[in-house]
């Protein structure tokens, strides 16, 4: 870092506008990724027209305790690396509560700016804010701002680089003189055993919760002391008694700066959600609401299916591979690399591309919603429902989106804030059957079941099934257990978002996933090319013309023994389970490729009779029950990875889809065949087994685990 | 004892005391729920679970087992 270069980190409560400020501060100089081994998002930027100034825009967090992940990280960046100023964004239209982060922030001393953002929305109201006072009462600069028009958005820059520059750190605000005394007393008793500089902060933190600091036994006792001590004066407990003490300044600073109209009792946003999350009307709005996300992007006949299915079928069925074949042709390319070219990466990679305008027009909903303030109304509504199994309110839009596609499902459990939440969400969503698993039920149906109407609603029913059942048995292992986290959420006000900001995280979110499509997946096409397209034939290796003869059937025949306790342990089956792998649809036209009949049609009608053939109803079923609940696609996996941000997780998903899927298609294939034809041998054993083991996952006590420590070590 | 839990809605009460431990009650200090503090019940969700409050100017909403942890005043 050269001298001249300067760090400025934004931080504010959520819904403060934060990210709309950091878009104006930044314009399209912004790095996305993420903060390090977590999920939560990290976004850095140069500051507009100040090239050497960078803008870090911290998670919104409502407090500086380090209680959530959010917080622990913010504390860290803030604690660790000492930006060299802070814009605190507060909403004007809720001083108190953004305040109190206020506190905690102007007790490290770092210089600050404070920006009240809302300033249009106050005097529209007819409200007014003492700025000046407040400032003199906060002693650091404050500039009212609107971060959605951008007013007054240069006064700020100039505000927090002048701070910036001079390093002048805010004057420490005085609480009452017992609870100044309190902090002095623990002053003189930490001693050297707490960081010196960022005294304050560090102070209140120790006497908040002294466990995560580590400190030495002797001055822990002496702090214990102290605290107790005042706690009885006091007569409440520490904890109460510091938010207490914040909560009074807050009031006294406060005090007089509110001038003009009082806002109205009854905002236009409470009237607002008086009826969207009314008693009777919040369920019959939510169906509506959802119907719409579902029906503009996933649904068959809206505009992001037909986008997509023209991108499908026209720009990577009619337009591409026939442009490049001739260009490919013409440049004399050899024949397997252009077999490689077109089939390999142009039919793997634009499989999973022609999923984009279905996801932009998603993404597009939901940044939407998000916007408004709905998002947490969901959570509000639903969060009943799926707290019973482990998931919170807003595991539902994964799921409902799901039902078109698990990509964006599984990307739209970004909103879920609560890290383990969103692990378990990511985990579960692709049990939802998605529309490319639709021509495997059919093809069941059609070749087993005579087209019986119960095949497909079952398969639905199979997914919410297997969804709550991971829901039971994830919550009672190590990484999910433990308290649920707090539902303490704020329900913003409704506002209407900033294009800009909607079309900003559209643009992010469709980014990342070309990007996973350009590597993990076009590694992968190319991988599933191979082993099919190579193999011995004629007696000599190269390149095979029957997929019969390809390395990919070899495999198959070699892995099919896996299956076998499953009822489908034929190569055939288990080559059409991996390249389900690149895409669901594959299954169904790689059965017709394997038969030998080439193209099929969606629900293979041509090749009923062979499957027919090959399973018995059981067994058909077992397959089905296999192939929707494995692993998804590899666009789906890249969406684990994205959204995990951790291959151990990646991993473990993986796993855990696979394993389970194993273990209901056994048990339905062994004892199914001992239900329907009375045959009892060693497998029926293992699948009675596997069902009581699966029955005692779901039942077994909850054992009491630890509640998951917050390492947060100070440096000395 | 009467707890956010039993409110009504319309009803306005005062905090007494927040009860609970660890990082729970500190979430729901951090938030303004403190002794002394004035809230009004709006309503519970459709499914009657969470609740919603207005507290200092905004909207909150707890669930049942964290709103009986908030030990409250109903005012008439």
């Amino acid at each position: 870092m050269t001298k001249q270069d300067l760090t400025i980190a934004l931080a504010g409560n959520p819904n403060s506008g934060k990210t709309t400020l950091f878009n104006q501060l930044t314009g399209a100089n912004q790095y996305i990724g993420n903060w390090p081994g977590v999920t939560v998002e990290k976004k850095e930027g140069k500051l507009k027209g100040h090239p050497q100034v960078i803008i870090q825009d911290l998670p919104g967090i409502y407090s500086l305790s380090a209680n959530s992940l959010e917080e622990r990280i913010a504390s860290e960046q803030l604690t660790q690396h000492s930006p060299d100023a802070i814009i605190n964004i507060v909403d004007g239209t809720n001083l108190e509560r953004n305040l109190y982060l206020t506190m905690q922030i102007l007790e490290m001393g770092i210089p600050t700016v404070v920006a009240i953002n809302m300033a249009d929305m106050l005097s529209k109201q007819g409200a007014k804010l003492d700025l000046d006072k407040l400032s003199k009462r906060l002693g650091c600069p404050v500039v009212g701002i609107s971060a959605l028009k951008g007013t007054h958005i240069n006064e700020l820059i100039a505000e927090a680089l002048k701070v910036a520059k001079s390093g002048q750190a805010p004057k420490s605000l005085a609480y009452k003189k017992d609870f100044e005394r309190l902090l002095n007393d623990a002053d003189v008793v930490l001693g050297s055993d707490l960081r010196k500089d960022q005294r304050r902060y560090w102070l209140s933190r120790a006497l908040e919760n002294p466990e995560p600091l580590n400190l030495k036994p002797d001055s822990l006792d002496k702090l214990n002391a102290l605290v107790k001590a005042y706690e009885e004066k006091e007569d409440d407990d520490i904890q109460s008694l510091i938010t207490f003490e914040r909560y009074a300044l807050i009031d006294q600073l406060v005090e007089g700066v509110r001038g003009g109209k009082a806002p109205d009792a009854v905002s236009t946003s409470d009237k607002i959600d008086r009826i969207v999350t009314n008693r009777w009307l919040a369920l019959p709005i939510f169906v509506v609401v959802m119907t719409l996300v579902f029906g503009l992007s996933v649904w068959g006949a809206g505009p992001g299916t037909l986008l997509t299915d023209w991108v499908n079928d026209g720009l990577f069925g009619e337009i591409i591979p026939p442009a490049v074949e001739t260009l490919l042709s013409n440049w004399g390319v050899a024949d397997w690399l252009q077999s490689l070219i077109l089939d390999g990466i142009i039919g793997g990679v634009g499989a999973v591309l022609g999923f984009l305008p279905q996801m932009v027009v998603l993404f597009l909903v939901l940044a939407f919603l998000e916007g408004t303030g709905y998002m947490a109304r969901v959570a509000f509504i639903m969060d009943r429902v799926f707290r019973r199994f482990g998931l919170s309110g807003k595991s539902f839009i994964p799921m409902l989106v799901g039902v078109g596609c698990s990509v964006p499902g599984i990307m739209a459990s970004r909103t879920i804030e609560e890290e383990r939440d969103r692990r378990m969400t990511v985990t579960v969503t692709s049990f939802i059957p998605c529309s490319a698993k639709l021509p495997i039920i059919a093809l069941i149906a059609g070749a087993l079941f005579g087209g019986a109407w119960w095949v497909a609603p079952s398969a639905y029913f199979l997914g919410i099934a297997a969804v709550i059942i991971s829901g039971v048995i994830l919550k009672k292992t190590k990484p999910f257990a433990g308290p649920p986290a707090p539902f303490v959420m704020e329900l913003p006000p409704y506002r209407w978002p900033a294009l800009g900001t909607v079309l900003r995280s559209v643009w992010e979110r469709a980014w990342s996933f070309v990007r996973k499509a350009g590597t993990v997946i076009l590694l992968s096409s190319i991988v599933i090319w191979v082993l099919s397209s190579l193999g011995w034939e004629n007696g000599s290796f190269g390149m095979v013309e029957d997929i019969e003869n390809g390395l990919m059937a070899k495999l198959g025949g070699a892995i099919a023994w896996i299956f076998k306790p499953l009822g489908f342990g034929n190569w055939r089956a288990a080559v059409a389970t991996i390249t389900g792998l690149v895409a669901k649809e594959n299954v169904v036209s790689t059965y017709g490729v394997l038969y030998g009949i080439g193209e099929v049609s969606e629900a293979g009608e041509e090749i009923w009779h062979h499957i027919a053939r090959d399973f018995t109803a059981v067994s058909a079923y077992a397959f089905l029950i296999f192939n929707l609940i494995c692993v998804p696609c590899f666009a789906a996996i890249g969406a684990i990875k994205r959204e995990m941000n951790s291959a151990r997780w990646t991993w473990f998903a993986i796993g855990y889809q696979t394993v389970l899927a194993y273990v209901l298609a056994l048990i339905y294939y062994q004892i199914g065949t001992w239900m329907t034809t009375g045959t009892f041998n060693v497998g029926t054993v293992f699948g009675i087994l596997a069902l009581v083991g699966l029955l005692y996952m779901i039942f077994r006590r909850q054992k009491d685990y630890k509640k998951p420590e917050l390492s947060v070590a100070p440096a000395k | 004892m009467k707890t956010l839990f039993d409110m009504q809605p319309g009803q306005k009460a005062v905090v007494k005391k927040v009860h609970g431990e660890g990082n729970l009650r500190q979430r729901i200090l951090d938030m303004g729920i403190l002794r002394g503090t004035e809230l009004e019940m709006i309503k519970k969700a459709p499914l009657g679970d969470p609740i919603e409050f207005k507290v200092k100017g905004y909207d909150l909403s707890l669930r049942q087992s964290e709103a009986s942890l908030v030990e409250v005043e109903v005012l008439k």
